[in-house]
């Protein structure tokens, strides 16, 4: 079945370069009829791109935004809208830097402190999670539903703890506050680059990690086996002695689990605060990356990336005069044509496997179960 | 977001006919509100819980909520999960603002309109076409709508007369109405701080008085969208289509014009809520939404997929919003409303031998009855969290009267049934 | 206009129809010629294409080549709208009816009768109450569809083809659901149709029924029609000879394996629903080793929930299960599966499957705790791999190999997947949920067979099913589920199906040959 494997190798790559494509045409559109020149804009991104502070940045970004997708995906395998990443990583960062910043952490060794505040995340991620979690075991409540809800929630926690007579401080030379400073013992150093003073989140290591086991777990275990399965047939599942509301317990708090360390690369790694304008928004992105990568570990370090340029590439627009918002539009596009694309392919590979079967054993064996005509696609 | 009905046992178990509650009785319910509300004002002192300016602001408050939310009805009652309901009211800002600044409010309201209808499209080209996941489609929606309304906005904004990068330049607004004579009178019988006839006045006088014409168009949507689904054979149709495409279609229904219909509607409702953001606050700005959409959603799941229920809980959550701009009297007052509601609900969670979420109830309205007690003033900060939670403890402790349609969020795949 | 009369008299005439499907012929080459005023069998096993060809005539599904004539004008059905101007109205095997409407919104749907706008309540009302009352339908039309049971809703389904004033009805299976008393209700009513000059073509694979009720038979076998006959020609068998190109097989056990030692022992089991109502209540029996318990029963009379509380799946209020002399009363469906209950579900699709994973995967579910499939925490794919070879070689599963996906198999191969996935040494007990149907007569035949080597293996079978032929042929004794009870015990060698259908339906049990239990 060595043609099978091959096939679905050049039909899995299909469909993002499609998407791609797609959305480079689409932007192109854009900019043409706002009166842009959409190569010279392409170009100044690309040569943007390729100088090193741009290159470190742009893995930053995608370290954080890993992360992110990894908690997404995770519920995505069994069927689970995890959109609540948002309000639990931010809720996470937020609280676990107030941690590592407390002056009774100051005198503590760092691998220790580091770890606690590592850990301090995951659990807040997948406490706030965990409230989704119960809500859809207990009382069947959509997690799609509770998780907006909770990032909204969590919006205004995170708001009424970020106070002076709070959590907060007030950062020295601005109006901005945020949590004390953690100091040098309690961050994470980076990886130099030659020729940039930036640094690579030294963080990038965990994420690495956490793809390699996301991978094994998924496919080399029970507890993997019965999430997706869990993911392809609730009923079937069931009736194969999965335990749903476990599974749904369980996937939904190791997404938040994951979700608690989206912020710390930058946290440890950068900001070493949690003031009013750490990042938001990242668990929209991880959404965005786990389609676009398909939920595979490979797929979304490679989607990860390619957002990550995108995004530190923009930057240079503003100055050629474009807005930088094109990018955002272009990511949004990337998103709806990669799911259209994906959708499509999978259609074309049932039905040629369909036509595989069928002609392997003769044609005249029953119909299929569920022939998906091509003509239902308007 | 997978369907997981069990197979309809038809032979032997017979669902209770759901209880329809008669315009009489929605009357005595909503009187009894109000005379708990009004008990509390006389309890606390709080006048603000129920003045007149309180409920005309919640009523501007409840006007974009109860659009989305509409436009969430539309959708969903046609079988399409529409969570792209923000990204469409971003749109419908960006268009009011556009051509309301050039051409008028009424321009204004048309253009928003169209653009949500447009991201409306957008949401049934890749769900009903294209069969994809109407949460995923619903979430690249509102990732695509902000990028764009900013970059529409760098553009066309920055160089207009007191426009701006992130901003619009000033848009007039629609006019307002007063019903003439009624409002004094009203107005002097609410000064007068009687229990429950001064609340009455002024909750009536709050709906009278300076009353937008968008808000008068939209609750006429309201009306019409309850006589259009419920009384008209488009509507049985459509509804259809969220209960039992594959029936629909085997009856010579065209299942994807009437979603296609639906979802452009329903974006077009989205639109028009995020017009109305923008007009009657003078201009598009950037982030003007704040959430409204999923708020919109929200209302429409606590009114249990019904326009009368949906208005009741945009009003509701009209009614907090108001409540965060007005004085920190009443917002700690809500905590008292909200823990006698939870009590309520805990009797009648366990008159129903529901004793779990009896007890949860009971618990949690305690617990508000004690913060109200034990504190003076509510952080601001968390007040416009209340929609959420208390969105979130309506599923969690009423959820066994909720009825989705039977087929949302499912997707449909022409000729699969059968 | 005149036409050569015996033009005039045909109703409908399929020419050349050819339908493919990816890897499938479904159709080839069918010619159809059906009378006016006439009962049109159709009649082939699972899979033949019968299906096909109806949703071909009633505009669901486009044919790639051959014309279809209605009333002598050729006709190309875009959409059952088509179908339906042109007087076709056809009555779903599963039936198309939306749960939370009421009748009345699922008769007029697509067809209302409009009053300024609006849809006119009161004339849709009259409406359906004069058809109902000139058929004898019964049909009350502001009820919630999802308060009718299975005979009530079939009777919406015909009123809605009725309302729309169809000349030409097509029923597909329409008895698969109906006990033997309600068939010929039905066979009355679609008499009382043809009086009145409606054409019905029946699709069945009863041929029985077909014997009884069609003027003319037209059989199909692997998409082609092969033959047309009368009633008055044919028998039984030889339309099976036509059908399959053989005998068909028969559901039947040989000498007794009945043994003394029980297995699994239920007693005095209730179950309710999440409103609190009894869905099941003091059901009590002990199936021994070697022996076949059948359960026959109108659908939707507590099958399904008796299947999922033996199971696990669904708690159970009161009442004991025990397997093995063990309670499992409390157990949940993993530990009933490691102690070796084995289950073929009622929707190999929905339950059975996961349709879009590969072929050894599925052999993994229901088994990802124990040998081969698992090693501790982890998947053994080495040995559940080879576990699959082996179950596609012994049970005879026609599939290239093992990394194809389930939903690109048959229904008959997929359904001996699950079979030969479920039949493991360790088993003790199965439950057996229609555990045949839809599938070709090959692989009914093999599962029949495995069926029967299970029970000689010692182990314990519920066999639940609709087909009451397979029920009296496979079970060792027969007990009748009504609202959610057993009311009535049989000895297969001696019940007649009418009996069975009499204690189904509630119409004097206490005067069947078993008497109440």
């Amino acid at each position: 079945m060595s043609r099978f494997s091959r096939r679905s190798v050049l039909l899995g790559l299909a469909a993002p370069v499609a998407a791609l494509l797609f959305a480079a045409l689409v932007s192109a559109i854009i900019l043409g009829t706002t009166g842009h020149a959409p190569l010279d804009a392409f170009q100044a991104m690309l040569a943007s791109a390729k100088r090193p502070r741009t290159v470190v940045n742009s893995i930053d970004s995608a370290t954080t935004y890993y992360f992110s997708a990894v908690a997404v995906a995770i519920g995505f395998r069994m069927n689970l809208f995890n959109i609540g990443v948002d309000g639990q990583y931010r809720l996470a960062a937020m609280l676990s830097a107030a941690f590592a910043g407390a002056t009774f952490m100051d005198g503590v060794p760092a691998v220790l402190r580091v770890a606690a505040t590592i850990v301090m995340a995951m659990c807040v991620g997948a406490m706030w999670a965990g409230v989704a979690a119960l809500l859809k075991v207990a009382r069947g409540v959509s997690e799609v539903i509770s998780t907006i809800m909770l990032n909204a929630v969590a919006t205004a926690v995170v708001s009424f703890l970020l106070n002076p007579h709070r959590l907060a401080v007030s950062v020295a030379g601005s109006n901005n506050i945020g949590t004390r400073p953690i100091g040098s013992g309690g961050q994470v150093p980076g990886f130099g680059y030659p020729g940039t003073s930036s640094r690579v989140f030294g963080l990038i290591l965990l994420a690495a990690l956490v793809g390699v086991l996301y991978s094994l777990v998924l496919t080399r275990t029970r507890f993997g086996f019965e999430l997706k399965a869990t993911g392809m047939s609730e009923p079937a599942a069931v009736a194969a002695g999965v335990s749903v509301k476990r599974m749904v317990a369980s996937a939904m708090l190791l997404s938040g689990a994951v979700a608690g360390l989206v912020g710390m690369p930058q946290l440890l790694g950068s900001s070493y605060s949690y003031s009013l304008d750490f990042p938001t928004g990242l668990g929209f992105t991880g959404i965005a990356i786990a389609l676009l990568g398909r939920n595979s570990p490979i797929g979304m370090a490679f989607a990860a990336l390619l957002w990550g340029v995108l995004d530190q590439s923009a930057n240079v627009l503003d100055i050629t005069g474009v807005p930088k918002e094109i990018v955002a539009i272009m990511q949004g596009v990337i998103v709806l044509s990669v799911v259209v694309a994906y959708e499509l392919v999978r259609r074309y590979r049932l039905r040629l496997e369909q036509r595989d079967v069928g002609r392997a054993l003769g044609t005249t064996e029953a119909p299929p179960s569920t022939p998906t005509p091509v003509a239902a696609m308007v | 977001m997978s369907a997981t009905g069990t197979a309809v046992c038809a032979g032997t178990v017979l669902r209770a006919r759901r209880q329809r509650i008669s315009p009489l009785g929605y009357t005595g319910i909503g009187l009894a509100v109000l005379a708990a509300v009004s008990a509390v004002r006389v309890a606390t002192g709080a006048s603000d819980l129920t003045s007149s300016g309180t409920v005309g602001a919640a009523l501007a408050a409840a006007v974009p909520i109860a659009l989305a939310g509409l436009g969430g009805l539309w959708s969903e009652r046609a079988g399409v999960v529409n969570i792209g309901l923000e990204g469409q009211m971003v749109l419908g800002t960006l268009g009011a603002g556009w051509a309301g600044y050039q051409y008028g409010p009424w321009a204004g309201v048309l253009m928003g309109l169209l653009l949500g209808a447009l991201g409306g499209l957008v949401h049934a080209v890749a769900t009903v076409t294209f069969g994809v996941d109407h949460i995923i489609s619903g979430v690249a929606v509102n990732l695509v709508a902000p990028g764009l309304g900013l970059f529409l906005a760098k553009l066309v904004f920055r160089n207009a007369p007191g426009g701006g990068q992130k901003q619009s330049p000033p848009v007039r607004d629609v006019r307002h109405l007063t019903a003439p004579y009624l409002t004094s009178w009203l107005g002097s019988l609410e000064r007068r701080q009687w229990f429950l006839v001064s609340d009455l006045a002024a909750v009536l006088r709050g709906l009278t008085f300076q009353i937008s014409t968008l808000t008068i168009v939209a609750v006429l949507l309201l009306v019409a969208t309850f006589v259009v689904l419920w009384w008209t054979p488009f509507g049985l149709r459509l509804r259809s289509c969220g209960e039992a495409p594959y029936a629909a279609e085997s009856l010579g229904v065209n299942v994807r014009r009437y979603k296609y219909a639906a979802v452009i509607v329903s974006g077009a409702m989205a639109g028009l809520g995020g017009a109305f953001l923008a007009v009657s606050s003078g201009q598009f700005r950037d982030g003007q939404t704040g959430g409204r959409g999923f708020i919109g959603l929200a209302s429409m799941i606590f009114g249990n997929w019904r326009p009368g229920g949906l208005a009741m809980g945009a009003g509701l959550f009209g009614y907090t919003d108001a409540m965060q701009l007005r004085g920190s009297d009443a917002v700690h007052a809500l905590l008292l409303l909200l823990g006698i509601a939870l009590l309520v609900l805990t009797v009648i969670q366990a008159r129903a031998g529901r004793v779990v979420l009896a007890a949860v109830a009971g618990v949690l309205g305690a617990a508000f009855v004690l913060w109200f007690a034990a504190t003076d003033e509510v952080p601001p900060e968390l007040v416009g969290a209340t929609p959420y939670v208390v969105t979130l403890l309506v599923l969690a402790l009423a959820s066994q009267r909720l009825r989705m349609p039977k087929a949302d969020g499912q997707i449909y795949r022409k000729g699969d049934g059968g | 206009m005149r036409r050569p009369p015996e033009q005039a008299d045909i109703a409908i005439a399929l020419h050349g129809i050819t339908k493919r499907f990816p890897g499938v012929v479904a159709n080839s080459d069918v010619d159809l010629t059906i009378r006016r005023g006439t009962v049109h069998a159709i009649v082939g096993e699972n899979g033949a294409g019968k299906s096909t060809l109806m949703k071909i005539l009633y505009g669901m599904l486009k044919p790639d080549e051959g014309t279809i004539t209605v009333d002598g004008r050729t006709a190309t059905f875009g959409s059952p709208a088509a179908a339906i101007a042109a007087g076709i109205g056809m009555v779903h095997q599963h039936f198309m009816l939306a749960d939370n409407l009421s009748v009345l919104e699922n008769v007029v749907l697509g067809g209302e009768p409009r009053q300024r706008g609006g849809l006119d309540f009161r004339a849709a009302r009259a409406r359906i109450e004069q058809i109902s009352a000139t058929y004898g339908l019964q049909v009350e039309p502001d009820r919630l569809v999802e308060e009718l049971g299975v005979g009530e809703r079939q009777r919406v389904e015909i009123c809605k083809v009725l309302y729309r004033g169809a000349r030409i009805l097509i029923l597909d299976e329409p008895t698969a659901v109906l006990v033997p008393q309600e068939v010929d209700e039905l066979f009355g009513n679609l008499r009382d149709l043809k009086a009145e000059g409606l054409t019905i073509l029946f699709i069945s694979h009863k041929l029985d029924e077909v014997l009884a009720v069609a003027d003319e038979i037209t059989v199909i076998r692997r998409g082609s029609t092969v033959a047309s006959v009368t009633p008055h020609e044919v028998t039984a068998p030889q339309l099976a000879e036509l059908m399959v190109g053989s005998a068909l097989p028969v559901p039947e056990l040989r000498e007794s394996t009945v043994t003394d030692r029980p297995v699994l022992e239920v007693s005095d089991l209730a179950v309710t629903d999440p409103d609190g109502r009894h869905v099941l209540s003091a059901i009590s029996f002990t199936i021994h080793a070697g022996e076949v318990l059948g359960i026959a029963g109108v659908e939707g009379n507590g099958q399904a929930e008796l299947v999922d509380a033996l199971m696990g799946v669904r708690p159970i209020s009161s009442g004991t299960v025990a397997l093995s002399g063990h309670d499992i009363t409390r157990s949940s469906t993993r530990s009933r599966r490691e102690a070796g209950m084995a289950y073929i579900p009622e929707d190999r699709h929905r339950q059975g499957l996961l349709l879009e994973a590969s072929i050894w995967e599925n052999r993994v579910l229901g088994h990802q705790t124990v040998a081969p499939s698992a090693r501790g925490l982890l998947l053994n794919r080495r040995a559940a791999r080879a576990d699959t070879q082996r179950i596609v070689r012994e049970y005879d599963v026609r599939t290239p190999g093992i990394d194809v996906v389930a939903s690109a198999l048959s229904g008959g191969n997929q359904q001996k997947l699950i079979v030969g996935r479920e039949m493991t040494g360790r088993s003790v007990a199965l439950i057996a949920a229609h555990p045949t149907r839809g599938v070709d007569v090959g692989a009914q035949a093999a599962i029949w067979e495995h069926m029967r080597a299970a029970r000689r293996a010692g182990l314990a079978v519920l066999l639940v099913s609709a087909d009451l032929e397979e029920l009296i042929g496979m079970s060792d004794s027969l007990a009748v589920i009504l609202r959610g009870r057993l009311v009535a015990r049989f000895d297969p060698k001696t019940v007649k199906p009418e009996q069975l259908g009499s204690a189904m339906t509630g119409a004097g049990a206490s005067a069947g040959a078993g008497g109440a239990v």
